[in-house]
This record gives structure tokens, sequence and C-alpha cells, in this order.
């Protein structure tokens, strides 16, 4: 016993041991905020919070599930671009080699898509806690604000994720959704005075979001790097300043 | 490893004696109280989201095919409530500027709900409008709609309840006219009278304006409305007006056949 006493104190003195970790495990009160301030990860929280914002009753933990759910899209999406090509005529047949010869392909384009939809679903609920509990109320209204933005990007990174199966069912639900952009007011070759600004339907909102007059390859390839690369680019910048602001305006909302 | 045990209870929050200091917060380390519960919460989302995503595949249908339309077209599950809207409304509202009213009307949410109560805990007592309100957008504009979209909607988007099969040369005639064809106002429509469209307008205009009633009306009784001031008050009577006129016209097109209300040569509303 005392060998292995003597080894561990021999690793946990080492320059190496101590480069990595700067304090030790013992639970004292100095520790506990050392492990939340020394940790990149960890140090999103303030090392101490009000005690009632760990009542699960309170916040549902939505908005910590729907950054979770967020991660696992962004590692099974990553997994995904490997063996996906946006590209018409390769597309379809990627989803089919994704599930039926790439091992645990089938899962993985699982995961992500029922994490995507678990998303859209856990933000609603978030969105609703918030409201529910007042919560957007000063000092928080800005990050009620920067929440409403991040609900409609992941509205939107799932509707573009949706066109890239290429399959009936996306081509067709993302056709019945960008129709709507041809009725845009002013800018929409069939939405009102659309005649008056001379939109046409080969240059108006829906040819510019389509990048033709049909959900065909150019759609595609747009709503691919919309998906994977501007929309969570944009979502990230927003989560960082969504999470910065919870610490800045007072931590979680609580009866004062 | 660690060999001195602390007490890991939280300890309550203390009052310092003698002084005039509100109580310090009731405050715990986030190390180990609320990383554990975070450790815990996402333990069972990824348990139940494996679970999941092993026994219930995502959807893959036939490659895509421009030349073929499946009856019915269904826009995500997340927008079927916008796509419901479309029987009701032209697309330029139900797809575009509704959704934006929508983001819009969320956004100034906080600089327009003035009630410093309810504040940070679940309350309906003491804000009664602000909650009815939203419940009512969320729970039964948004879900519902979105639920019969997925679930009651068929071929030709007539109505199925789940259980019946799918009749894709189902027939519903429609017999619904435009308002100013309707009824009362029937006489005017049929022969058509020139600029007869105008009494939706004027409708409209009437609809809108009971908030403009309203507000001189209750001013001087009502400390809310003295208080929301007249532009705050504006925006929260035309985004409530706008919201509950969606119920309105879907209860006149399907309890009065009413088509549009408005039908100009460049919009119908």
């Amino acid at each position: 016993m005392s060998h292995l006493n003597e080894l561990t104190k021999k690793i946990v003195e080492s320059q190496l041991w101590r480069s990595m970790f700067r304090h030790d495990y013992l639970d004292t009160p100095r520790n506990r905020v050392l492990q939340i301030m020394a940790n990149v990860w960890l140090h999103l929280h303030p090392p101490k919070i009000r005690r009632h914002a760990l009542r699960v009753r309170f916040t549902w933990c939505m908005g910590g599930i729907t950054f979770l759910v967020f991660l696992v899209t962004v590692v099974t999406g990553v997994i995904l671009m490997f063996y996906y090509r946006p590209v018409a005529e390769y597309a379809y047949a990627d989803m089919k080699y994704l599930q039926h010869d790439v091992p645990f392909g089938m899962i993985m384009r699982n995961m992500h898509r029922w994490a995507a939809h678990g998303m859209v679903i856990t933000v609603w609920l978030h969105m609703f806690r918030v409201f529910m509990t007042g919560s957007y109320k000063p000092p928080r209204e800005f990050n009620w604000v920067v929440g409403v933005v991040l609900l409609t990007i992941t509205l939107l990174l799932s509707f573009t994720g949706y066109l890239l199966p290429w399959d009936q069912l996306s081509i067709w639900a993302v056709t019945v959704g960008t129709n709507m952009a041809r009725a845009t007011p002013l800018l929409g070759s069939e939405g009102p005075f659309g005649e008056v600004v001379g939109v046409t339907p080969r240059y108006d909102a829906r040819s510019f979001l389509l990048g033709g007059t049909l959900v065909g390859p150019s759609a595609l390839l747009r709503f691919y790097v919309l998906h994977c690369i501007l929309l969570p680019i944009l979502a990230s910048l927003l989560m960082i300043v969504h999470f910065w602001r919870i610490r800045k305006d007072g931590g979680v909302s609580g009866p004062l | 490893m660690a060999e001195v045990k602390e007490n890991t209870e939280a300890k309550p929050a203390v009052r310092s004696a003698g002084t005039n200091e509100p109580a310090v917060a009731d405050r715990v380390h986030v190390w180990p109280y609320l990383v554990r519960n975070e450790f815990i919460c996402s333990i069972i989302v990824m348990i139940v989201l494996t679970v999941w995503s092993i026994t219930i595949d995502a959807p893959l249908e036939e490659a895509a095919n421009p030349t073929q339309t499946p009856n019915p077209s269904k826009a995500p599950w997340y927008f079927l409530g916008l796509q419901e809207l479309l029987v009701y409304f032209d697309p330029w509202f139900a797809g575009v500027v509704l959704p934006s009213l929508i983001i819009v009307g969320l956004m100034v949410i906080p600089y327009v709900d003035i009630n410093p109560k309810g504040n940070g805990y679940y309350t309906f007592r003491e804000r009664p409008f602000a909650i009815a309100t939203f419940l009512f957008g969320f729970l039964f504009l948004w879900v519902s709609l979105i639920i019969t979209g997925v679930f009651f909607r068929g071929p030709g988007w007539n109505l199925f309840w789940p259980w019946e099969t799918w009749d894709p040369h189902l027939v519903v005639a429609i017999t619904n006219v435009d308002l100013s064809a309707w009824g009362p106002f029937k006489w005017m429509g049929n022969p058509k009278i020139f600029g007869v469209e105008m009494i939706g307008f004027v409708l409209i205009f009437l609809y809108f304006s009971t908030a403009v009633v309203f507000y001189y009306l209750r001013r001087d009784m009502s400390d809310a409305i003295r208080q929301l001031g007249p532009v705050r008050y504006g925006i929260v009577a035309f985004l409530f007006l706008t919201m509950m006129s969606l119920p309105i016209k879907v209860i006149l097109r399907l309890a009065f056949n009413v088509k549009n209300v408005w039908v100009t040569p460049w919009f119908n509303i």
C-alpha cells in the first residue's frame, strides 16, 4: 500500500501531471471552485449558482438538453459528411450506401435525424418554459431576442437538412416550403406587387433561394452549404452570446 | 483518493449579523451540484436517443423525381401549422408575412410586457393576459394546427381521420364565396357593383380600430394601458388582433363559407 501511495505521489507531483492538472481532487471549497474555473468546458458555469436554479421542475433542463442534442447533430453530422456528396447524381445513392454498407451508418443517420427533430421540440419547450416563468423580463430582454433568433435558426437548420437525402419526401417537402418564397410581397413573382417591381419566376426571392426555378441540383448544393457551414456557425456564435448573457444577466432567473 | 471528506451538504444562506445588507443569496457550488444534474440528464437523454435510433429508422423514400408530385405534398412537420393556414389565407400571408410577424412578435414580447411581476417563477394570477395570449398562440394556433396537418390531412389536403383510408379521388364541393358576394352583401356583389370589395377593407379597418376605441375608453380607468403608453399599446394591439384574426377567418370559412374578406387585384385577405 505504501508503495502504491508512493507511486501515486510520484505521478501527481511529476512535471507532466502538474502541467495538465493544476489542483488535486480533494473535496474542498477551493477545489470545487477550481474544478469549474480551471476547466475550459465547465467554466461556462459560474462557480456558484442560486440553489433554486438546480430545480429540474423549474428549468426542465430544456436549454441544456437543446444544447446536448445540438452537439449530437454536430458529431453525427460530421460523420455523415464523410460519406455524403451534395450532388444530385450521387446524393441518393450515398444515402443508400450509408444505410446499407457503411458500418454504423444507419444508426448515425438515425441519431442525426432524431436529434434534429428532438432539438426542434426541446427548443420550443425551452421557449415555453422561459415564457411561463417570465424569465424574459428585465434584465434578460435581449437574451430572449437572441433565443428567438436561435429558434429560427434551429428551424432553418432542420429545414435545409430535410432536402439532403434527395428522396421524394425531401424534395417535395422543400418544394412546398420554398414555394412560399415566390409569394413574398414585392420580391416574389406571384406575390403582391411583384409585377410592379418586375420580378419574374427566374429572378425572384424563390429562385435566389433555390438557384433556379426548380428544387434541383443547385438547390441541393445551396441547402448543403447552408446546412453544414453557414447556419451551424451562426447558431454557434449566437449560442456563445446566449450562454454568456445568462451569466451576465445574473444566472438562471428566480424569485428575488 | 480523497482522505479528508468534507461535509458535502450545501449550507443554507447566512445573514451576517448586525448589517442591513440583504441576505446573501442561497448559493451552492456548481461542482458538484449542477454538474451532477447535467451529467445525469445527459446520460438519460443519450440513452433515450440511442435506443430510439436503434429501434426506429429515419425515413428514406424513393429517389427524388421532379416529375412525380406526391399527393398530399407536406412540408416538414414543424411547418405544417403554416401549411394548414394556407387553406384559409393566401401564400403571401400564411407563408411569408405571418411567419415574419410571429418571429418579430416573439422578439418584442420583453419590450411590451412591462408587468414587473412574475419574473422568475410560475404564476398565472399575476400576469393573466400574457400567459393566456401565449398559451392560445402556442397551443391552439401552433401545436394543434401542426397536429391537424400531420395526422388529419390527406390527398387534396382534405380532412381524414387517421384510421380512415385515404381516397385520392375524394372531391369536396367548394361553395365558398368572397364576402362581397356573400349573404347580406349578395345584392351588391352579384351582379357586381364597382368598388364593392371596399366592404372588406372597411370591415378590416373597423376591426383594427376597435383597438383605438378601446384605448381611449379604458385609458383613464386602466393603469396597465396608461403605463404601456400609445406606442407599446399599439404594437400589442396590432399583434394581438392579427393573431385573433386567424381563428376568426377559420370560423368565417368553416361556418359561413366566406372565402376572402377583402379581394383586390393584388392580394386577398
